[in-house]
C-alpha cells in the first residue's frame, strides 16, 4: 500500500522486523492453533492436543514473546540508524 | 459476620484506596487529564490497560464462554490478546511519537481535515458509548449481587465513584486508580482458581494445572484432566470440550476480534501517557503480560469448574445415581437465589438428573433411566466465577474479594471509555473544530465538563439499556476493525494516502459494516425489520454479522487506496508529519501544544 521508493533504510528495517514478527504471529495463531489442527492432531499434550495448546496458551506466550522481542530488536535499529530517543 | 457485611467491607476498603488515589493525583492542566503528563512508567501503564482492557465481561463472563463451549470458544483468549501484536507494532509507537492527545486529533491532522476528524470522533463514540453500557450494567450487577441493593442503586454508587476520580484526575486519576483496580481483579480471580487446580491436580498454577493429571482422590485419578472432561461431557450427551467444529470461521471470528482490539480507541490512548516511543513498543508488551495472567488462568478456571459441576450433579458418575436433591451442596442454594442456578426435579424422583436433552443417543438413555428432561434448568455461564470460591469451600473473604474485583473490572474499564468519549468532545469537537481560541483552563474545564455529562449519559443507559445493547457490542468490535484501526494504520504506512482517501475508505469501511449488521440484525436493530434471516441460509459466505470486522477493513483499504490514486497526493508538510511519525527522536520535544 505504501510508496517504497522513499522509505529511508530505517523505516524499511522496521518493516521488514513487522513482517517476520506478523508471520510468526499468524502461525501460530491461524495455523497452529486452528487451521493446522488436523495435521498436528497426533501430537498429544496434556490430555489433548498440540492445536488445543495453542489456542488457549500458547499463542498467547507466542503474542508475548513476539511484542518483547521486537521492542528489544527496535531499540537497537534506532541505535543503528541513529534515529534513537537521547 | 455475615457475609454481606464482609463483602461490604472489602468492597468499601477498595473504594476508600480508589478515591486517596484520586486526591493524590488531581490534574492540573490538559496534559495531565488527557495523557497524564506523560509520565506514567511503562510498567506501571501496562498494569493500567489491562485494567483499562479487561471489563466485567473477561472477569466474570470469559471463563464460562470458553467452558460452555470448549476449544471453538479459545477464539476469544487468542482474538482479544492477539490485537495487542497489530497494536504494539503498528500503532502505538508512532502515535505517541505524534505526541497528541486523542485518536480523532491523529486522524485530522494528518489527513489535513475536519471532516475526518469528525468521521472519527463519530466512530469512537459509537464504539465507545456502546462498551460503556455493558460496563455500568456490569458494575450495577455486581453491586446486586454482593452487596443486595437494587442494580439502580448499584449503577449510582458505580457512577458516582468514578465520577469523583475520572472528573478530578482525568487520565492522571484514571491510569494510578487502574493500577489499584488491576492487583485487586487479578487477586481476586487467581485465588480461588489455585485453590481449584491444586484440589483437582495438585498443581498450584492453574494454566498448567488444565493440562495435568487428575490428582489422588479425584474421580478418574491418574488420568489427564481434560480427558475426564472430555469423557463426562460425552457420557452427558454435550460435545466434545476438544473438539473443532468450523476452522475457518473460527479464524474470521478471531481475526475480527484482533483488528477489532487494535482499533479501540480507549485502549490506543494508554499508550499516549509514556514519556517515550520506546516505552509505548515495552508497554504494550508489559500490558500483554498482565492481561495474560488471566487469559490463562481464565480457560482452566473454566474447565475446571465445569467438571467440578458436572461431578456435583453426577457423584457416582453417569452409571450411578444423580445427586439427590436434599444433597445439593450449599452454594447451590446460595446462587439459586440469585437465579443464576435453577434446579426442577421433572420426573419426581428427588433427584437432579444433568445431561443435554438434544445429545446424540440421550433421548434413549433418558426413557430406559427414566429421565424427562434436564433437570438443572438455569446454568448460567457467569456463575463458573461468581461461585468458584464456593465451589472450592474457600473462606468469606475470597467470595468479598471475588465482588470487589468484578467492581473494579467494570469500573476501571468504564472509566478508560469514558475518558475516550469525553475528550473526543472537549478535545476534537470544541477545541479543534468549534472553539480553537479556547484558553488551557477552559478547555481542561470543558474536559471536566464533558466527562461528568458522559458519566451521566452512561448511568442513564445502565438504567434504560437499549434492547439491543447486546447486538451492539458486535457492531462496536466491527466498527474498530473496519472504520480506525486500516485508517490509522494507513496514516502512518502510507505517504501517499490523502484525505479524500481516508475520508471514502473510512465511510465505506463504516458502511458496509453497518449495512452487513443491519441486513441481518434489522434497520437501526429494530426488530423484525431484517431484510434476511439471521442464520446460516441467509449469510453471506456463511459469515456471520459478528465476524464481519475483517472484511468491512478490506473494503476501508481498498476505496481508500483507489480514491487516493485518483486525487492528488498530500502536500509536503503532511508527508514530512508522516516521516517524522515513524522515527523515534524528538518524541520529547514534539509533547507541548
Amino acid at each position: 500500500m505504501s510508496d517504497n521508493s522513499g522509505d529511508s533504510a530505517y523505516w524499511s528495517a522496521n518493516k521488514r522486523l513487522i513482517i517476520f514478527c506478523l508471520v510468526i504471529w499468524a502461525l501460530a495463531s491461524y495455523g497452529a492453533a486452528i487451521l493446522f489442527r488436523p495435521f498436528l492432531s497426533g501430537i498429544a499434550v496434556g490430555g489433548t492436543d498440540l492445536s488445543f495448546w495453542f489456542a488457549q496458551q500458547g499463542s498467547i506466550l507466542v503474542f508475548l514473546f513476539l511484542i518483547f522481542f521486537y521492542a528489544w530488536r527496535m531499540n537497537s535499529i534506532d541505535k543503528e540508524h541513529g534515529v534513537d530517543e537521547e | 459476620m455475615d457475609q454481606t457485611t464482609l463483602n461490604i467491607i472489602v468492597v468499601g476498603l477498595s473504594f476508600a484506596l480508589y478515591f486517596g488515589i484520586a486526591i493524590w493525583a488531581r490534574a492540573g492542566t490538559t496534559g495531565e487529564f488527557y495523557a497524564a503528563g506523560r509520565g506514567v512508567n511503562p510498567v506501571v501503564n501496562g498494569m493500567a490497560t489491562a485494567a483499562d482492557w479487561m471489563s466485567a465481561a473477561s472477569f466474570i463472563s470469559m471463563a464460562g464462554l470458553i467452558a460452555f463451549v470448549g476449544y471453538n470458544n479459545s477464539l476469544f483468549l487468542m482474538g482479544w490478546t492477539g490485537g495487542y501484536v497489530l497494536m504494539a507494532m503498528l500503532l502505538a509507537p508512532y502515535l505517541r511519537k505524534f505526541g497528541k492527545y486523542t485518536v480523532p486529533e491523529f486522524v485530522g491532522d494528518r489527513f489535513y481535515s475536519n471532516a475526518a476528524r469528525v468521521v472519527a470522533v463519530i466512530c469512537l463514540i459509537v464504539i465507545s458509548v456502546t462498551y460503556v453500557i455493558g460496563q455500568m450494567r456490569g458494575a450495577g450487577i455486581a453491586f446486586s449481587r454482593f452487596l443486595e441493593v437494587d442494580i439502580e442503586l448499584g449503577l449510582y454508587i458505580a457512577g458516582a465513584v468514578v465520577f469523583v476520580y475520572a472528573v478530578l484526575g482525568g487520565m492522571k486519576g484514571i491510569t494510578y486508580t487502574q493500577v489499584a483496580q488491576y492487583c485487586v481483579l487479578i487477586t481476586a480471580y487467581t485465588i480461588p482458581a489455585i485453590f481449584i487446580s491444586l484440589q483437582l491436580t495438585g498443581n498450584p498454577i492453574p494454566g498448567l494445572g488444565l493440562f495435568s493429571t487428575m490428582s489422588e482422590g479425584n474421580a478418574g485419578s491418574g488420568t489427564h484432566l481434560l480427558t475426564t472432561l472430555d469423557q463426562v461431557l460425552t457420557d452427558l450427551g454435550f460435545r466434545e470440550y476438544t473438539a473443532t467444529t468450523n476452522p475457518w470461521l473460527m479464524a474470521l471470528y478471531t481475526l475480527s476480534l484482533m483488528i477489532g482490539t487494535a482499533g479501540l480507541p480507549h485502549v490506543i490512548i494508554r499508550f499516549f501517557t509514556v514519556p517515550r516511543v520506546a516505552d509505548a513498543r515495552w508497554s504494550a508488551g508489559w500490558a500483554l503480560v498482565f492481561i495474560a495472567l488471566l487469559y490463562l488462568t481464565a480457560p482452566a478456571v473454566g474447565a475446571m469448574a465445569r467438571l467440578n459441576i458436572a461431578t456435583t450433579m453426577w457423584p457416582q458418575g453417569v452409571e450411578g445415581e444423580a445427586v439427590a436433591v436434599d444433597e445439593l451442596p450449599d452454594w447451590f442454594e446460595t446462587w439459586q437465589v440469585t437465579g443464576l442456578l435453577g434446579v426442577e426435579d421433572k420426573n419426581g424422583d428427588g433427584r437432579i438428573q444433568y445431561y443435554n436433552e438434544s445429545g446424540e443417543g440421550m433421548a434413549e438413555l433418558a426413557a430406559e433411566r427414566g429421565w424427562e428432561g434436564n433437570e438443572l434448568v438455569t446454568f448460567n455461564r457467569d456463575i463458573l466465577v461468581l461461585a468458584n470460591p464456593e465451589i472450592a469451600n474457600l473462606p468469606g473473604w475470597v467470595i468479598a474479594l471475588i465482588a470487589a474485583g468484578g467492581i473494579a473490572a467494570a469500573l476501571s474499564t468504564a472509566a478508560g471509555l469514558l475518558l475516550a468519549i469525553s475528550s473526543a468532545i472537549s478535545h476534537d469537537l470544541i477545541k479543534s473544530t468549534i472553539n480553537p481560541s479556547i484558553s488551557e483552563s477552559g478547555e481542561l474545564l470543558a474536559a471536566r465538563i464533558s466527562m461528568a455529562v458522559a458519566i451521566c449519559v452512561a448511568v442513564y443507559l445502565g438504567l434504560n439499556p437499549p434492547g439491543f445493547a447486546a447486538q451492539v457490542v458486535a457492531l462496536a468490535f466491527g466498527l474498530a476493525a473496519a472504520s480506525l484501526f486500516p485508517t490509522l494504520m494507513m496514516g502512518i504506512f502510507s505517504k501517499r494516502m490523502n484525505s479524500a482517501g481516508a475520508i471514502a475508505g473510512m465511510l465505506a469501511g463504516l458502511i458496509t459494516t453497518c449495512l452487513y449488521i443491519f441486513t441481518y440484525k434489522g434497520w437501526f436493530f429494530i426488530p423484525d425489520t431484517n431484510m434476511l434471516p439471521d442464520n446460516a441460509d441467509g449469510w453471506l459466505f456463511g459469515i456471520p454479522t459478528t465476524h464481519f470486522g475483517p472484511i468491512g477493513a478490506c473494503f476501508n483499504f481498498a476505496v481508500a487506496y483507489v480514491v487516493s490514486r485518483m486525487t492528488e497526493e498530500p502536500p509536503q508538510e503532511i508527508q514530512d508529519l508522516v516521516e517524522s511519525v515513524r522515527i523515534p527522536r524528538g518524541a520529547g520535544a514534539a509533547t507541548g501544544h
